[in-house]
Formats: C-alpha cells, structure tokens, sequence
C-alpha cells in the first residue's frame, strides 16, 4: 500500500469524513451574513436579522435541535424514532406540571422523566417485540397526544389560572447576559449601517439574554458528538446502527443499546417540550408542539445524521419559525427578493450549461423565478396564513432539495432480531 | 385447512388481548389519579342508546373512509400522514364547488364527489412526487402538508366564506336542498328519528372496491408484492416509482372522501368548525383492523362506540372525556405489539410444521435448514 | 484405495493439552432438524486443520458453536486441555478463538480502525495506539492495511484481510475461517493461504471449512469430513484424494455436470453490442461488452464478485439502462424496454440472490409462482388474477420439478434453499422462454438440488433457449457451458474452450495481469 506523506494522509481524513474542505463553513457563513446584510438594505426589512428576530430564532431553533438531537441518538443506534412529536407532548406536560408544583428546574426533570417514558414504549414495541419503527412511532404519537390532553384536563383545570387544556402561568428558567455589551449592541444594531448592524445584530443575539436551557442544549449537542464520535460506548452505539450483526459477533450488546439510545431519545425530545414550556413561553397549551418533533427529524436528515449539521437546520428552521410567530409578512417578503434572483441566476445557469435535457428544467426554473418576482413586486406584504405556513414549506422545500445527496446509517429502520446473522 | 383456522384464531385473539391490555392500564391510570374505576366502566360498557347507535355508524362511516385512504398505503409500506391535510382541501373545494351550484341536484353532487377525489388525490400527489424524485420521506412531507393544508384553506376561507344569519360561523355556501344527500330513517327498527348519513354506501362500496382490487388483480398484487419486498417487485416489472406515486393519488382520492358525508349529509358547507383529526384516527382504525376491509369496519365501528360513549364521562362519572383517548392509544400501541407477536410466531410454527412434515417423508439427500 | 481413516475417540476425561480445540459428542438441534449429532473434532496446536462436508451437512452451526453464537444441546468443547463453555462470542474471543465469517461482518460506513477496535476497545483505545497496532499487525503478516480507509471503498481482498486483522487484534491464537476462498480467484487463494502458512509458523492454529478439495488438500495439516451433522472420518491430506474425499462427503458418487453433444445453433437469441454503462464515476462498470448467444447455447461467465456481472445482469433485464450499446433479443432491441416488457417478450431469470429478488418470502407458495409473471397466462384473467389457474400450475411445478413441500400454500420462506431455487427455476422455464439468464443458479443449494439444477439447464439447452450462466464455481462452469467467457472490471474477455481450458488461465483472466489494488 502507498505510504502517503502524514499531512496528506490529515487532509484526506478530514474530507473522508466530513466531506468538505477546511474553508467550507467560514466561508459560507460569511458569504450568508453579507447577502443578508444587502437585502435587509435593499428591502429595508430590518426584523430580517435584527437581534430580536434571532433571538426568537434561536430560542425557536433549541427545541427543534434538541428533538432532531433526540431522533439522532435513536437513528444512530438503527432505530427510528417519528414518535418524537408524542414524546415531546409528553415533555410539555411533565414541564408545565411539575414547573408549577416546584419549579421550573423540577419542570425539566420533569419533561425528561415524561419523554423518557414514551421512549420507553417506544422502545419495547420496537426493541423488544421487533414492531416496525414506523407503525410504533405513529402509535407513540396517538398515546402521547391523548396523553397530553387528558392529563392536561385531569391536572390543570383545578389549578389557579389554569383551564383544560392550558396550564396557570410558570416561572420561566433564567436569562444571562454578558454584562455591558447588550446596549452598546443594541445602539450599532438600530443605526441600520450595511453589514454593521447585522453583524450587532447577530452578537448581541449571542451574548444578551440567553437562557440557561440553550447553553445546556448547546452543550448536548457537542456532548453528543464527543461520546458518539470519539468513545468506545458511542462507537458501539453507531455500529448498532451501521451493522448490528456484525457488532453482535464482536459482542456488543446490541438490544441494550437501541433500547437505550431510545430512551435517550425520548429524554431529549420531552426535554424539548419543556424548552418550549418553560423558556420559549411560559405555560402548557394543547397542540403547542406544532409539528415541532417532525421539524427536528427533518433537521437531522437534513444535517446528514451529524450534530454539527443538525444545527445549521435547527437554526433555519427555528429561523423560519420565528418569523412567522412574529408575525413578520414584511419579512418573508424581503426573503422572495434573494429567492427569486438565486431561481433567476440558477435557471439561466442551466440554460447554458446543461445537457439537452435539463435545458426544459432551466425555462422552467426561469419562469417560477419570474412569478416570485413579479409577486415581490406586486405585493407588500404576505398574508398571515401564508407566513404560518413558512416553517413547513421551508421543511420541503430544504428536504426536497437535499435528501438526496445524505448518508443514512446503514442498517437504520432494520428491525433487528438477536441471533439471525448469517 | 386447519392451519388457516389457527391463525385466524391467532389474528383475531390479538385485539382482543389489545382491548384487554387497555382496560387494565387505563384502569391503573385512573386509580393513580384517585377516579372512580367503576362509574367509569359502567358509562362505557352500556348497550348504546338508539340515538347513540346512529352516531356510532355515521362516524364509523367518516372513520372507515379514513382508514381505507391510509391502509391503501400501508399495503404498500407506504405511510401516508397527510390524510388530514387531504380531506381537508378535498372537502373545502367540493364545499365551494356545490355551494355555487352550477349544476342541478344529484348531479351536483357527484361531481362534487369527484372534484373532492381530484383535489385529494392531487395534494397526496405532491408527497408522491416528492419521495419518488427528490427522495424526500413521505411520513415528513405529509405531516408538512397537513399544516400547509390547514392553513392554506384557512386563507381561501376568508375570501370564499358567505355568512352565515344568526350565527358567528364563517362556512361556505350552505347547499340547497336537492344538494343534500338525505340520510336513512332508521325510525322502525331504531326507534328514534335520527339519521344515518346517507353516503354510508359510499363506504361500503369503497371497502368492497378495495378488497377486490386488493385481492383480485393484477394492479392489487403488483402493490402487495411492492408492500412485502421492494426488490423482488422490481426484478418481478413493477414500475416502483409509477407504482409509489400511483398508490399515493389512490390514497388521497379515497381520504378527499372522507368529508363528503359530512358535506352532503350534516354540515353542509364547509367553516371553521370543521372536523380535526379524522386523518390520525383513521390511521388507528387501520392498524387495529390490521389493514383488512373487514377488519377495518369493526375497528371503525368500535372507535365510533368509544368516541359517543365517552361524551358522558364527564357528567355521569366526572372524569373527562378525554379519557377516551388514552384508551384509544393504549389500544393501538397493545394491537401493533401482538399483531407482530402473532405473525412471528406464525411463520415460526409454520416453518416447524414444514420441516417436520418433509423430515417424516423419505429424502434422497439430506437437506439442513437453510441458515 | 488406502486412506488414513480413524476413528476420533477420546477416553474418559483426560483431555490432550497439546489439541487446541477438542469437541466430543457435540449436538445440536433445531426445530424440525438436527443440525449437529454427535460431532467429535481434535484440532492439533499449530496445525491447519479443514473442516469439508457439503452444502448443509452442519459445518457452519459446528462453527457457530465453536464461537459461541450457539450452545450445543449436548458435548463438552476443551480449548488447550481447559473445558469450557462457550455462551458467547465474547467468551470465544477470551478463550483465543477468533472466527471469519464468510459473509463478511463489516460496517461499511465506519473505517477499518473503528471495524477492528468495535468490542475491543479496552485493549489498545480507539485512537492512535489502536491504529499502530493495527498496522504492526498488517504489516507482520504482509497485509496492506490503512487504518483510516472507508470499508465501503474496500475490496473483497481487502476486507477478507480486515476480518483475519480483527481477529489477529484481539489476540486470537484459534483462528476459523468459513468458506474464505468462496469469493476470491486462484491467485488470492494462494496470497490467503501464504498468511495461514505464516500464522502456523507462528504457532497458531488455523480451522477451516470448505468443500473445496482441491484447495484443501494444498494446504490442510488435518482434515476432518462432516455429513449429515456428524463426523464421519479424520483424512490425512497427504494419503488422500480429492476423489475419495468426495465420496465421504456425499456417501457416494459426487455428481458433477457432465458435458453433452453440443445443441448450439446458428439463430442468434440474444446479442449485446457495445454495452456501456456508467455511474457517474471515472471508471466505466461494464465497458463495451458484446456477447452473442445462440439457440441451444449455454454462455457462461465467470468472474470474482464486482467485476460487473450484477450489472450486466441488471441491463439484460432492464432494471437499468445502459448509457451506450444495444440489446437485442432475436434481433429486437430491448435495450430501453423495461423489465415487464423482457420479461413478457421471453427473458427468464434466475437472481443470484433469490431471498430479495426472487421470491416473496411472506407469501403462498402459488403467489409466488405468479411473480414475475403477472401479466402472462395461466396467472390471469384480463385484468384480474385466475388464482384458480395458478394453484393449479404451482401443483404442477411443484410435481415437475421435485421442489419438496407439504402444500402449495406453505410461506415460500419455509421451504430450503434448494427448494426454493427449484421452485424458481421450475417458474421460469414453466413460460418457455427464449433466454434464461441464471446468475448463480446453484449457491447455497444442497449437493441434491444442485444437480437437479444442472440437469434443469442442460434440459433447457436442449430445446433450445440461450442460456446465459454467471457463476464463481469454476466447475459448474466448465460443467456447463458451451463456451466461457471471464468478466474483469466491466469487460468481456475472449471466448474459452471448457474442454480445454484449465483453472489456472480461467484464474489469470479474473484477476487480470495487474493487482486491482494499485489502480487506486
């Protein structure tokens, strides 16, 4: 075998495994921060990237990466988790239940302690029984639903303040702020400057008014990536979900780790329905989920089953979360100026470029770049259904365009049974 | 066949044991939270008022329509979530469609019917589209497209909505008379003046459609075969592709139906009091009734059963009648768990019975299980 | 006829220290089969010692036990004199015995250090310590190994190597090996059995299994012969013959394909020109591929598994669409036509793993029968399935081609392998069709089926289908075939004469004058 030099031997590593050079995320960060700064000029929507406006997103973006963390910790191990969304009712629940009886850090322990057990369900049909992951998932769903909705009426409706299917008011978990730096932001950040109020922006997002939860989730998700990426346990774990017939010859217990990656999968997801009681607002109502648990799976495809990139599609999706419970329509607005000019650029791209073929696909492509434009155009605003709408479309819209090209692990969704390998 | 009898008997023990299963935890549950177990089984194990019975067949009609629409996916392995989503839009645009009766009578109403397929089968075509060329997880994009749905319709509601007099409900053109289906008097045997939705053969008539395509042909068996090992199907000529989207459109033109008998038979119009959640009780119908035209009709029919009965909870037994939905969860969660128990321990009792019965017969050369 | 035959008796407790491995009176069964009856083994420290018997006479489940996967119902095992019980593959890993499987247990998105170090990572860490003992180890038994490649860009040499690595790693001193020469050709026969070689020098012993006799007379110290779930002779290799080896593994004659009065005519069934297919990468995987077989013709191809035989199989069909050339069915082109389409104008097939593409395990004997074939009589009535007819052709199948089942009702996973195959090609050639594709017709199948299977073929030959034959048994091949043709990284070699032609060149062709491994 060739004995490549070390440094090459280095860089060939890195882009086995991630992929990408070196260079890749410091750039398009960059280039991300200047396209928004010029199209928050152009279009004067300045809640595009003001600070309120991330905050909210990153605030929204925790308990879609901490569902996406969750359904990460189970996929990896081969199990597949859509019950996230029930898990996460379920979290909701233990959070505004316990929040109120005894505070908002009980709250938590009790969101987790409440994911954990649909985890648990999860885990014995799937683990235990060898049920298909999808028709438990569903199952999962149906339960921690109604679930949610009976103990909500059974608890809450005595309550101070309290209804059946709302929760009394509760303490929210503490905010922190780098002391100094939040006015001084907040003053660059209104002066509107190109590219200087939006990098304040983002800054003052980082440092003022952080609550405690997103630091702990900020610190799961590198935690994660250390014990699955740089332990013996969380390889084990990863070869549960890659070949787990193979592992089982090695020896490793494999029914043991699926069942516990499962339960730490619940305990993410129902620790994100606390994140949304208890930081994001500040009591239990039915339905509050939304759709979120889906979100988060649609994250992890998204960040190809790595923490890292789980983030950057919580981030986005929280983004587009965000504004739309802002209820910003000035906003999404702003967005179908970039939208329509990168269809534009791409269609007239592959007129050019492209095989016979694709030519139609690059008319195509022109045409609905027009129709966004000429809706930018016409239009002042978007009406509020459609900004609802926009965490959901962005969830297709992001999935239709990168599912493709995304790496699984190999044996995720294999029902698994001991004993029958080869 | 006795080995046939056996696992129906096997098949049918399972929800059975399911039903069990939930009585016992729920029961457990209320203990915990200090109800009264009793008062809470007497409301529900009540032979239905008459009034009730009709309730019970009108939702077991909507319920079946719904799990029909999903089954036809899970046949296929395919999950469609979207039937929510589905209905919804298919109802909305049949809503608008009759209410502007362009067309006279009966005649209106069937095309509005189909106009209500379309428009189902078109949305559930967006998910097919998606996995098919973009290999986007159908689970993820019909659930987008349930809120994309609701939301979408909510916007058209505004503009499409005419109000209506004395009350604060936003609807669509309420339907004249000879646009309604009339329900069935049911007075003679029943012994009370409501009506079960006319549109009750729309059911039937779908579940028999759907056994005999199922069962009976060759477009059925394609579907099956792609159900059991996508491999094999394409070595075999399926068209997996055509096959994934086509069983998509089926799916949703059969959940666009699953308004029309409230449409044509209860509210006619469509508001904002529209129904929510018939898409996920329908998939628990399907998985209890394990996919089966049959066994989907009792499982509607007892989902129907649970949901009226339940309505008392709160004033006979004062507990809430939310209850009824844990029972419902526990229920399907218990029946996935023992169909699965079942079917394995089929396949290994029918292995056992080949092995034995070919080890009793003389061989030529030996032969060993193949690992 | 004198070969060393000896009884293997072990009197009383007294086990020998100087046999790494002794088995006595091991059993084993399974619902409806015994699998193992009273096996008696002793394996010499320091020894290569080869376990042969046919295809389902027990040799694996014996493994198995040996590695702990399984607990024998009855037997004692001793590992250097110490009786112990196996419960686990962590225990056999303690006890020094480390075990290859056939079908190779890798992870192919994790990298040969974290496939080596999985359940090991105690003894040298996961990081750089794990990696330069991994390449100590490679490179004392002259196996190229980068510790950081992706398996899933390994070759099949390269992951036999990372198996024998894993079990080197964790200090194996009792090496099996189960069936390690079924996928490679001659030449990495030989580099395999270089390393077994330098293992014994280095004291440890090596079991292996195969029922390739040639081989194992090369390079077995011992041999023992299994049949029928027991032991039924101890051979020394260098008294016996292959011929008499065979014959203690059936019982009787081995049956081998006999060649016949050639059938081949001059009409052209099918004919590929210039076939081309590409997948994106720089390298082409099938590379202007012509073939032309005619009527009465048997074509046979052989080649080491990912040279493109899948491939070319998955074009003929039209499961894929090459990116140049034609395909021509008796002069029709059927290069874009889709796989219903070939199915329906004649091409039958026999896939090469019939568990995924051939069969619906979960479904009815006559359900699957229809498959394949749901658009042609007797299966259907217009639109609709005759599910009548079908019973009754799968009655017919089932009696014609011996497939051996209590009904035709019976799930198609519950019948054997070689059931299942003849069930399969009982199917296919059931629709008379024009050109049989077989891709390994026989693997996995027992020593009777396989035969009957031959005889199916040259049945076919002879009313004239063209028969195209992909397989890696060498035998089966010259057996078999009017004319042979090696397939090597995407292209056809020239014709060989199966009379004449001998394993060495066929050998040569599969691996080509240049190592695959520095094409990289």
């Amino acid at each position: 075998m060739s004995t490549t030099a070390p440094a090459r031997e280095q860089k060939l590593r890195a882009s086995i495994h991630t992929g990408r050079p070196s260079w890749y995320w410091p750039v398009l960060i960059l280039g991300s921060v200047l396209v928004l700064s010029t199209v928050r000029v152009l279009t004067g929507a300045n809640d595009l990237d003001s600070s309120g406006a991330l905050g909210a997103a990153i605030g929204l973006a925790m308990p879609l990466a901490l569902a996406g963390l969750g359904g990460l910790w189970s996929e990896r191990a081969g199990v597949v988790n859509i019950g996230l969304e029930g898990m996460m009712i379920l979290g909701t629940w233990g959070a505004a239940f316990f929040g109120f009886l005894y505070g908002p850090w009980v709250g938590i322990l009790g969101a987790v302690a409440m994911g954990v057990l649909g985890g648990a369900i999860h885990a014995l049909a799937t683990v235990v029984f060898g049920v298909d992951h999808i028709v438990s998932g569903v199952a999962v769903n149906l339960l921690g639903a109604g679930a949610g909705a009976y103990l909500a009426v059974r608890t809450f409706t005595g309550m101070p303040g309290g209804g059946p299917t709302q929760s009394p008011p509760l303490d929210k978990l503490p905010f922190l702020s780098v002391p100094g730096l939040g006015d001084w932001l907040l003053g660059l950040e209104q002066s509107h400057t190109w590219l200087v109020a939006d990098v304040a922006g983002i800054l003052r997002t980082l440092t003022t008014d952080v609550n405690v939860l997103s630091i702990i989730a900020v610190l799961l998700l590198v935690g994660s990536w250390w014990i699955l990426w740089r332990t013996p346990i969380g390889l084990r774990l990863r070869s549960c979900g890659e070949a787990p017939h193979a592992a089982e010859t090695l020896g490793v217990n494999v029914l043991r780790y699926k069942f516990i990656a499962v339960l730490i999968s619940g305990g993410l997801a129902g620790l994100a329905g606390g994140f949304l009681v208890l930081v994001a607002s500040n009591l239990y109502r039915d339905g509050q989920t939304g759709g979120r648990g889906y979100i988060g799976l649609a994250a992890m495809i998204f960040g190809n089953w790595r923490p890292g990139g789980l983030a950057a599609g919580a981030l986005l999706f929280g983004y587009a979360d965000a504004v739309q419970l802002r209820g910003r329509g000035d906003v999404i607005h702003a967005y179908l100026l970039p939208i329509g000019v990168l269809l534009l650029a791409w269609g007239v791209w592959q007129l050019i470029r492209a095989k016979q073929e694709k030519k139609l696909l690059g008319v195509w492509r022109i045409m609905m770049a027009l129709v966004v434009l000429l809706w930018y155009a016409v239009t002042s605003e978007v009406p509020p259904e459609f900004t609802s709408m926009t965490p959901y479309i962005a969830t297709l819209l992001v999935l239709a365009f990168s599912a493709q090209r995304l790496r699984m692990p190999a044996a995720d969704g294999q029902v698994y049974r001991k004993g029958e390998a080869n | 066949m006795k080995f046939d009898l056996r696992k129906v008997a096997l098949a049918t023990a399972a929800p059975l044991l399911a039903i069990v299963v939930a009585l016992l935890f729920t029961s457990l549950i209320l203990l915990a939270a200090g109800d009264p177990v009793v008062a809470v089984w007497q409301v529900l194990f009540k032979v239905p008022l008459p009034r009730q019975m009709v309730a019970i067949l009108n939702e077991a009609t909507v319920l079946y329509l719904s799990a029909v629409a999903v089954a036809i996916g899970f046949k296929m392995n395919l999950f469609n979530i979207g039937v929510d989503g589905q209905y919804r839009i298919a109802s909305f645009a049949a809503a608008v469609f009759a209410g502007a009766h362009f067309l006279p009578g009966w005649l209106n109403i069937v095309v509005s019917i189909l106009i209500a397929m379309v428009t189902g089968a078109l949305w559930a075509a967006i998910a097919g589209f998606l996995k098919v060329g973009r290999g986007v997880s159908e689970v993820i994009s019909t659930i987008m497209l349930n809120y994309i749905a609701t939301y979408f319709v909510a916007y058209m509601l505004k503009s499409a909505a005419v109000k209506v007099e004395g009350s604060n409900a936003t609807s669509t053109q309420i339907l004249a008379e000879d646009s309604r289906v009339p329900g069935i008097n049911l007075q003679v045997w029943l012994g009370t003046g409501r009506e079960v939705y006319g549109l009750i053969f729309l059911s039937i008539i779908v579940g028999i459609l759907f056994w005999f395509v199922l069962s009976k042909t060759r477009f059925g068996f394609d579907l099956r075969a792609t159900g059991r090992s996508e491999t094999a199907a394409i070595a075999s000529g399926v068209n997996v592709k055509r096959m994934v989207v086509t069983s998509m459109v089926l799916s949703g033109a059969i959940a666009g139906l699953v308004g029309m008998p409230l449409l044509f038979g209860q509210d006619y119009g469509y508001g904002d009091t529209v129904q929510a959640g018939l898409g996920f009780a329908g998939m628990s119908v399907a998985l209890l009734g394990r996919n089966h035209p049959v066994g989907m009709a009792f499982a509607a029919i007892l989902w129907g059963y649970l949901n009226q009965l339940s309505n008392g909870l709160q004033i006979s037994a004062g507990v809430s009648d939310k209850l009824v939905l844990i029972i419902q969860g526990i229920i399907v969660l218990s029946v996935v768990i023992a169909y699965e128990v079942v079917r394995r321990a089929g396949l290994r009792m029918e292995q056992r019975r080949v092995a034995r019965e070919l080890a009793a017969k003389p061989a030529p050369v030996a032969e060993g299980v193949a690992a | 006829m004198s070969s060393a035959v000896e009884a293997a008796e072990v009197t009383g407790a007294a086990a020998q220290p100087d046999l790494a491995v002794e088995l006595h009176g091991i059993t084993k069964r399974f619902p409806g089969v015994v699998a193992n009856r009273d096996i008696a083994l002793s394996v010499r420290r320091g020894t290569i010692h080869a376990i042969v018997g046919e295809n389902g006479a027990g040799k694996s489940t014996l493994m198995k036990i040996l590695y702990g996967v399984q607990l024998p119902d009855e037997g004692t095992i001793a590992i250097n004199g110490t009786p112990v019980v196996l419960k686990s593959p962590i225990e056999a890993i303690k006890a020094g015995i480390g075990m290859v499987f056939q079908h190779f247990m890798l992870a192919d998105n994790l990298t040969v250090l974290e496939n080596v170090v999985l359940g090991a990572e105690g003894l040298h860490g996961i990081g750089d310590a794990a990696r330069a003992k991994i390449r100590e180890l490679s490179g004392e038994y002259g196996m190229a190994i980068d510790p950081d490649a992706l398996v899933a860009e390994l070759g099949v040499g390269d992951r036999q190597r990372i198996e024998i690595i894993k079990v080197l790693y964790r200090g194996a001193k009792i090496l099996i090996l189960d069936e390690p020469t079924a996928v490679l050709v001659p030449q990495e026969v030989t580099e395999l059995f270089d390393h077994l070689r330098e293992l014994k020098a280095e004291g440890l012993t090596v079991i292996f299994i195969s029922h390739k006799l040639d081989e194992v007379l090369s390079v077995a110290d011992d041999i023992t012969v299994i049949r029928r779930g027991t032991t039924v002779a101890e051979a020394d290799p260098k008294k016996v013959t292959a011929r008499q080896l065979a014959e203690l593994m059936v019982g009787s004659e081995l049956p081998s394909p006999q060649t016949e009065e050639s059938t081949v005519t001059d009409q052209v069934r099918l004919e590929l020109r210039g076939v081309d297919l590409s997948s994106g990468g720089e390298r082409k995987v099938l590379d202007g591929i012509s073939l032309v077989i005619h009527a009465g013709e048997v074509l046979g191809i052989a080649g080491v598994e990912g040279n493109g035989q899948a491939e070319l199989v998955e074009v003929i069909m039209g499961m894929r669409r090459p990116t140049a050339g034609e395909v021509l069915l008796e002069g029709d082109d059927i290069t874009t036509a889709g796989v219903r389409e070939i199915r329906e104008a004649g091409v039958g097939y026999i896939p090469e793993d019939r568990h995924r593409h051939g069969l619906l395990l979960e479904a009815p004997l006559w359900e699957n029968l229809i498959l394949g074939h749901q658009t042609q009589a007797p299966n259907i009535k217009g639109p609709l399935i005759d599910a009548k007819a079908a019973k009754a052709e799968t009655e017919r199948v089932v009696r014609d081609f011996d497939v051996r089942t209590p009904s035709i009702f019976v799930t198609a996973g519950s019948l054997s392998g070689g059931n299942q195959q003849k069930l399969i090609v009982g199917r296919e050639m059931s629709h008379s069709p024009r050109v049989l594709v077989a891709a390994h017709p026989t693997r996995g199948v027992d020593v009777g089926a396989q035969a009957a299977i031959w005889d199916l073929i040259k049945a076919a030959r002879r009313e004239g289908m063209g028969v195209l034959l992909i397989s890696a048994d060498l035998e089966e091949l010259v057996g078999l075939s009017d004319t042979i043709r090696v397939i090597l990284r995407g292209s056809l070699s020239g014709d060989f004469d199966p009379d004449v032609v001998t394993r060495e060149e066929l050998g040569a062709a599969m691996t080509g004058a240049v190592n695959r491994e520095e094409e990289r």
